[in-house]
């Protein structure tokens, strides 16, 4: 008689609920790693996360703990209220470029200063999703976008920003790496960083930051394949993969 | 009873909170009120607590957010301008019922204005302030005794219809040294609200959310008329006298022919007026209304039968008058006197009006 393993399964710490994203769009993905991060280091009953708005303002429903949905941009101060209060458990923020890029710069880069014991876990997709396609911070130099017609002008916009690199000039953050999750390889490291984000916060180490590079195939006018061949072609080059501060030297580990 | 010390009208806000077991303050540095925070600087500490300066009112705010759905007894304060910020956030708040207390020691506006004493945000307090259909509790101590009664009673009204409630002082009040007396401490256990956030007892449906979206037009609507429902029974408690201590104070109004109406330091002016006007043989009385949100109509729609007229004197250009006539409903005449842009009217300046409105000839 044969034995049978299962091998892939929900994870633990996500609810039933069907995702609303898009098809291929990366946000589900980065979700289930989410999930299965918590659950491996055994901390899923324990998390607590912050939406803030954009297209995974319904995050909550994906996940099976407890949930704090914030105003644009303002996740990192609410999950600095949550984490002072409760610093027994896991808290993160879950946003996107347009928030924490934009409207949320002054709350990421002073949570980032003072330390807060939290993960944040940044979907940079150049582009603001959930509204329509406009314009983000990271929208690439020549990129189109709904308010951008003509393609990002430098003169008029300046560049993307290029949030690792800034947060990575504090002293505070003990964490702050970029991953993709457009090949096999990628996703794996991506799973890896998670992992060494929230395994920081489980010891009480500081700030964490994930900057995932993603792609928006409905905004960005693109099949999922194609949206992340552009991913690595243009994309990339502009935000390149890999870890700016590692305090501890996890990744090494 | 402990015996009485004697107090700046800020700090007076700080030693109160932590009585009322409030651990968690965040704020951003603004005049008139920045005793409060010195305090609580220093204190919070003390008490295992934590003192955390925000980096903006918008992040302070949407940190006592997360503080509160967390569980906290949670306090910030800021004034006018800062407090406009936080508008934001105490949508929110509201939106997802959270408790908390936001003090605003009023300063002149619009725009930056002055930080001189000033009752111009009272629109911005009573109608809400940020966007939606909701309400805050707003409660206006007059003496540096009821800034401590009143910090910890808004502790316990925010806890108890879980939504945000405001302290409305004015920069007078906050510099002002009184003797008073400070309850005793209150215990205050994070895990005793079964629907914060991280609290590890069991509750119904397996997590907890804090939430203020609800993009089903339906759900939305009953959320919000939920929140109607739960302003309505504030409403009538108030006018029912369960807050009698809280609501409203009158003075020599039985037979008076004019009844004054102000709040916070003017009140403790329009009482001198009384008496001055009562030595010169003008039956004068006066309505203080205590707390603003919910408005004490009542009892000025009772004094409407009885008296001939009504003087609500404010610093501002008239901002609560329009309450006070939506409760006299046209009944009798309501007139209004007031100085703005950190002006505080003296005795004799509203004595001369109510003269003229007395005496036209
Ligand atoms: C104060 C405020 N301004 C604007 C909006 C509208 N809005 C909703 S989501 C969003 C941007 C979302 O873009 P991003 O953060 O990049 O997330 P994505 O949808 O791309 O994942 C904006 C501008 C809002 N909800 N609140
Ligand atoms: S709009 Fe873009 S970011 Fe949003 S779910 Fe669709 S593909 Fe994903
Ligand atoms: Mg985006």
């Amino acid at each position: 008689m044969m034995t049978m393993e299962q091998v892939f399964a929900r994870p633990k710490s996500m609810s039933k609920t069907p995702f609303h994203y898009c098809p291929g769009c990366d946000h589900g993905v980065v979700h289930r790693l989410v999930g299965e991060c918590l659950d491996e280091l055994e901390v899923g009953d324990k998390a607590i996360g912050v939406a803030p708005v954009g297209c995974s303002v319904f995050a909550y429903d994906y996940f099976n703990f407890d949930f704090n949905q914030a105003a644009h941009g303002r996740a990192p101060a609410v999950a600095t209220g949550i984490k002072r209060v409760r610093p027994d458990r896991i808290v993160f923020t879950y946003q996107g470029d347009g928030d924490l890029a934009a409207i949320g710069t002054a709350e990421i880069v002073h949570a980032a200063n003072r330390g807060e014991k939290i993960t944040v876990i940044f979907i940079n997709n150049a582009i603001y999703g959930m509204t329509g396609g406009q314009m983000a911070p990271t929208t690439l130099v020549g990129m189109k976008t709904a308010t951008s017609p003509y393609g990002r002008d430098a003169q008029l916009c300046g560049n993307p920003i290029k949030v690792s690199e800034m947060l990575a000039t504090l002293e505070a953050p003990v964490y702050v790496t970029r991953v993709a999750v457009n090949t096999p390889a990628n996703l794996m490291k991506a799973k890896k960083a998670l992992k060494n984000a929230f395994r920081l916060q489980k010891e009480g180490k500081g700030f964490t930051f994930v900057e995932v590079v993603s792609i928006c195939p409905t905004n960005w006018g693109k099949s999922p394949t194609d949206a992340h061949q552009w991913l690595a072609e243009k994309m990339l080059p502009v935000f390149p993969l890999g870890t700016y501060k590692d305090t501890l030297g996890v990744d090494k580990s | 009873m402990a015996d009485k010390v004697l107090m700046k009208g800020n700090e007076v806000i700080g030693e109160a909170a932590v009585l009322a077991g409030c651990r968690y303050y965040f704020g951003y540095p603004i005049t008139p009120q920045s005793e409060l925070p010195a305090y609580l600087a220093r204190r919070l500490p003390e008490v295992e607590g934590v003192f955390l300066q925000a980096e903006s009112e918008v992040a302070a705010i949407n940190m006592v957010y997360g503080a509160a759905s967390a569980g906290a007894r949670v306090m910030t304060s800021s004034s006018s301008p800062g407090v406009s910020l936080k508008q934001e956030g105490l949508s929110y708040i509201a939106g997802a019922e959270m408790p908390c207390v936001v003090v605003n020691v009023v300063r002149g506006g619009p725009g930056l204005g002055n930080i001189s004493p000033a009752q111009s945000d009272y629109w911005q307090a009573t109608r809400g302030g940020g966007h939606g259909d909701y309400r805050t509790l707003v409660l206006a101590p007059n003496s540096v005794q009821e800034m401590a009664d009143m910090t910890i009673a808004a502790f316990e009204l925010a806890d108890r219809f879980r939504n945000p409630v405001l302290l409305l002082v004015d920069g007078i009040l906050g510099q002002m040294m009184e003797p008073v007396q400070l309850p005793a401490p209150t215990t205050y256990d994070i895990n005793q609200k079964p629907w914060a956030l991280g609290n590890p007892n069991p509750r119904k449906g397996g997590r907890n959310l804090c939430s203020t979206i609800f993009l089903d037009v339906e759900q939305l609507e009953e959320h919000n008329w939920h929140l109607y429902q739960k302003y309505q029974v504030v409403t009538d408690e108030f006018a029912k006298g369960a807050y009698k201590h809280l609501a409203v104070e009158t003075h020599a109004v039985d037979d008076a022919e004019i009844v004054l109406v102000g709040y916070g330091i003017i009140s403790r002016i329009l009482k001198t007026v009384v008496e001055k006007a009562r030595k010169r043989g003008i039956k004068a009385g006066l309505v203080r209304p205590k707390t603003l949100w919910p408005f004490p109509s009542q009892v000025l729609a009772d004094l409407a039968a009885k008296t001939k007229q009504f003087l609500v004197v404010e610093m501002s250009c008239g901002q609560m008058v329009e309450d006070v006539k939506l409760a006299v409903d046209g009944k009798k005449p309501v007139f209004f006197f007031g100085r703005t842009g950190g002006t505080v009217p003296s005795d004799f300046e509203i004595l001369n009006e109510v003269d003229k409105l007395v005496r036209p000839d």
